[in-house]
């Protein structure tokens, strides 16, 4: 059957568009990051270990964040909330690791 | 583990001093205190960051960018950090005399310490030798490329600690190495 275009009205567009502001929405929930940052003292294996060890992290994905913090002078190697973030960063300084958080779209 | 004497020795003597630059470097409560607060065991309003460059090291701010933040953090998990850190390097310690360490210094420095580590101490020993390396290594200006070593002639105290931090990198590693996957 031969298709054939139903009319159409125009309608003129809106001069603007009503929508949320993009940061009320996302900083209700907005995500926090556990940062590592490299130092030349900490051995990478015992960087690797850590990641290991405390997040439960497979050996190839914890050498992986390693290598990022090493190469890339940091790494994110966890998210959630502020207070949980908070405590990933308390555990990293008792590792003897050098750790920040902040919020994820910073 | 096994270490000579004067190995040990220095292990201890090392331990010791970063258990007392933490423990006596103790945050100084900066304005009036919250009797509540007091009660509760926090006891402290917000917190500066050490003076110590080692300390600034030990105990890293926790925000980059946010003072007020990181003020808050240090008053809360500050004084537990120190804490494991001055329980660690007593462990430490305790396992090199019990390993059969001797503090006599008459005593011809014979016989080796023959250390033993549970898991828990095993713990202790990584943080603590990784403590120590810090601590060192901010005293020292360790950078990443550092080939200043070899610059360094060898009766420079400088060398002797450069040569601790990197006997201390080889022991730290053995016993990463041995906890395996």
């Amino acid at each position: 059957m031969p298709w054939t275009m139903p009319s159409v009205t125009a309608t003129p567009m809106p001069t603007e568009l009503e929508r949320p502001e993009l940061d009320e929405i996302t900083s209700l929930d907005s995500p926090w990051v556990t940062l590592v940052w490299n130092d030349p003292v900490n051995l990478m294996s015992y960087v690797s270990y850590v990641f290991r060890s405390y997040f439960g992290y497979s050996t190839r994905k914890a050498d992986k964040l390693m290598l990022q913090v090493h190469h890339d002078g940091r790494a994110v190697v966890s998210t959630g909330s502020r207070e949980e973030m908070e405590r990933d960063v308390e555990a990293m300084h008792g590792y003897g690791l050098w750790a920040t958080l902040q919020k994820a779209d910073t | 583990m096994s270490l000579d004497q004067l190995e040990a020795r220095l292990l201890a003597n090392l331990a010791a001093q970063v258990a007392e630059l933490v423990r006596d470097g103790s945050a100084e409560p900066v304005g009036p205190q919250d009797p509540l607060e007091v009660l509760v065991g926090l006891g402290e309003g917000p917190v500066q960051p050490p003076d110590d460059p080692v300390l600034q090291r030990l105990l890293p701010d926790a925000y980059r960018d946010d003072a007020e933040g990181a003020a808050e953090f240090r008053r809360f998990t500050e004084q537990g950090l120190r804490e494991g850190k001055v329980r660690n390097a007593l462990t430490v310690i305790e396992s090199l005399t019990a390993g059969g360490m001797t503090q006599d210094e008459m005593q011809v420095s014979d016989g080796e310490v023959d250390v033993d580590l549970d898991a828990d101490q095993v713990q202790a020993w990584l943080r603590c030798l990784n403590d120590i390396r810090l601590s060192l290594a901010t005293r020292l200006e360790i950078t990443e490329d550092d080939d200043r070593r070899s610059a360094i002639p060898d009766n420079d105290p400088a060398a002797v600690l450069h040569d601790i931090y990197d006997w201390l990198g080889f022991a730290q590693e053995t016993l990463v190495q041995s906890l395996g996957d």
